[in-house]
């Protein structure tokens, strides 16, 4: 039902990097779950309100004042690559 | 509680043994830091203690790696956050260092959160302290196992379809999953934020509940937080007069082990010995649970994990351009599990499935919320089994995953609903094939927020089950 093109297609939407056996070992599985989900389909679900959210929670809102957060310093501790306070990343120009 | 030994002093009272002057917070850590630097199941990633230079005011807590801690390792079972040390403690990480309640370590998970057996670690699998052939189950298992174990006297968890019930089940101890939004979400790396809740381990009802009081509350750091209204106080009751438990019968009927069927029989057996009443219930959309659970759990998952892009934390794995990086960490960094979920939740979100996938799952989640409210008109608690089966051997389901799902069948509903569930020890049982006798749980479920009434009628259970039981060797072996 999903074939390898598919899995090559999802997996450039999601910035994910796979090997060849992971394409044809996806496309399989996938496949096999997608086959379970779909009893869902034969669900009457007319008219039926899509629950996005259990708790039953609106515009929860507080001041915009300040807090004491993370300095720049702590926030940028953790990162592989960091130039002059920022974070440091390869030039977003592709080829072709 | 004097002269017994610390390892079998129960959380609570090792607290109130702290707090009398009795017993010494920093010898009382001290002894279990020992414990769990001593264990063998692979059950914490880390082990420290960390007590945060602040008073000792109780036993200190196994924590799963998913919390973030300020400055300690932080991986959430993952390759792609190995030696990550978070700046900041997640608030259910705050509440207990205010409660003096020391981090004893950071324990072994699925990667994500996404898995049954804890062998999605990046790290090697989590073993069963009752057959190190055998998996604890996940993706909490690392808890669950040094609780059981007695490498921990406690320890918080996250279950978003079943990651403390059935953990605890298959490890034969206590594990509480409260009313979603009880315990704020700040810290607790995300997978799928409209399931994802943090909840508690224990030997007992009451020790669970007493660590959930500590962790609950409103957050103004997590806007979906509310806490428990009115609180957690410790459980009483001694039997279930005026209770009425559902059992929803038709839900039960496919691919229970009969070693657990049997216990569950006897489970009902005692709650009507204890004066409650039991009520055949239907839940007609429970069996779909699964199937909307892996629709929008991935595709929760596949939004959630795209911060991990190699830029501001974590693992980057070096290319010349920018997409070429993100993929490149991203495929090298995930393990299977995680890319499997993040490709299903990509797809079910993309152009054209949005609706079909999605939007279905939503509606058919609704539903199931809908059979919740119906039978709750009905009945005080929810009974079933757990888990439909006891503890399984290591790679028996690895090689397909809707069979690794189906474990967590009827813990999954619960958290669609996100109505609060406890899974207890209902005693020991083989597997169909032969074998030890394994720890069996069973599930009771409450409607939102009746945590109280939950653990009260758990608790009587409890004590009338009597299950004393304990793994052979345990985390010293």
């Amino acid at each position: 039902m999903i074939d390898r093109d598919q899995v090559v297609h999802v997996a450039r939407l999601a910035r994910l990097e796979l090997g060849e056996d992971e394409v044809g070992a996806l496309a399989e599985e996938l496949s096999s779950i997608l086959d379970h989900v779909d009893r869902l389909l034969a669900v009457d679900t007319d008219g039926v309100e899509p629950t996005t959210h259990v708790v039953p929670l609106e515009n929860v809102l507080r001041d915009d004042v300040p807090g004491e957060e993370l300095t720049p310093e702590q926030a940028l501790a953790p990162a592989p690559s960091v130039e002059d306070g920022a974070f440091l990343v390869p030039s977003p120009k592709t080829e072709g | 509680m004097a002269g017994e030994p610390l390892g079998m002093l129960s959380a609570c009272a090792t607290g109130e043994a702290i707090g009398s002057g009795e017993l010494d917070g920093a010898e009382c850590l001290a002894f279990w830091a020992e414990r769990a630097g001593d264990e063998t199941l692979n059950a914490y990633l880390w082990t420290g203690p960390d007590d945060g230079g602040q008073r000792i005011a109780g036993a200190p807590v196994a924590v799963k790696d998913i919390f973030c801690t300020e400055g300690l390792p932080t991986t959430a079972g993952s390759r792609i956050l190995d030696g990550y040390a978070p700046p900041f403690d997640a608030t259910a990480v705050t509440r207990l260092r205010a409660a003096g309640l020391p981090v004893l370590g950071k324990t072994n998970m699925d990667e994500f959160a996404m898995g049954s057996s804890n062998e999605n670690s990046a790290y090697g699998p989590v073993l069963n302290p009752w057959d190190r052939t055998r998996v604890p189950g996940g993706s909490s298992g690392g808890s669950a196992a040094a609780v059981a174990a007695g490498a921990a006297p406690w320890a918080l968890g996250t279950d978003t379809g079943g990651s403390i019930r059935q953990p605890a089940a298959l490890c034969g101890i206590v594990g509480l999953k409260p009313t979603y939004g009880a315990v704020s979400r700040f810290g607790m790396i995300a997978f799928a934020s409209s399931l994802d809740q943090c909840g508690t381990f224990g030997h007992s009802v009451a020790d669970a509940a007493e660590l959930l009081s500590v962790v609950e509350g409103l957050d103004p750091r997590d806007s979906t937080s509310t806490g428990i209204p009115g609180g957690l106080s410790r459980p009483t009751a001694s039997d279930l007069e005026g209770i009425t438990v559902g059992v929803p019968r038709n839900f039960l009927e496919v691919g229970v082990e009969q070693g657990v069927a049997d216990r569950f029989a006897e489970a009902l057996k005692t709650v009507e010995r204890l004066g409650g009443t039991i009520r055949d219930i239907e839940l007609p959309h429970a069996e779909l649970g699964i199937s909307a659970y892996y629709v929008i759990a991935p595709a929760e998952a596949s939004t959630n994990l795209s911060r991990y892009d190699g830029v501001r934390y974590g693992l980057r794995v070096p290319a010349d351009d920018l997409v070429e990086m993100y993929e490149r960490t991203r495929g090298e960094g995930f393990g299977p599990e995680v890319k499997r979920r993040i490709m299903l939740g990509t797809y079910a979100l993309s152009s054209g499935y949005y609706d079909q996938y999605y939007g279905t799952a939503q509606k058919v989640r609704t539903l199931i919320v809908r059979d919740f409210e119906a039978a709750f008109s009905e009945v005080d608690l929810i009974a079933t089994p757990t888990t439909p089966g006891v503890a399984f051997e290591l790679g028996a389901k690895t090689s397909d995953p809707w069979s690794m799902y189906l474990n967590d069948l009827f813990t999954v509903p619960m958290s669609l609903a996100g109505i609060p569930a406890i899974s207890i020890p209902a005693g020991l049982a083989a597997p169909p094939e032969g074998g030890p006798q394994l720890p069996v749980g069973l599930q009771l479920a409450a409607p939102a927020f009746a945590e109280q009434a939950l653990i009260e009628s758990a608790h009587a259970l409890e004590a009338a089950i009597g299950f004393d039981e304990r793994p052979e060797g345990g985390g010293d072996s």
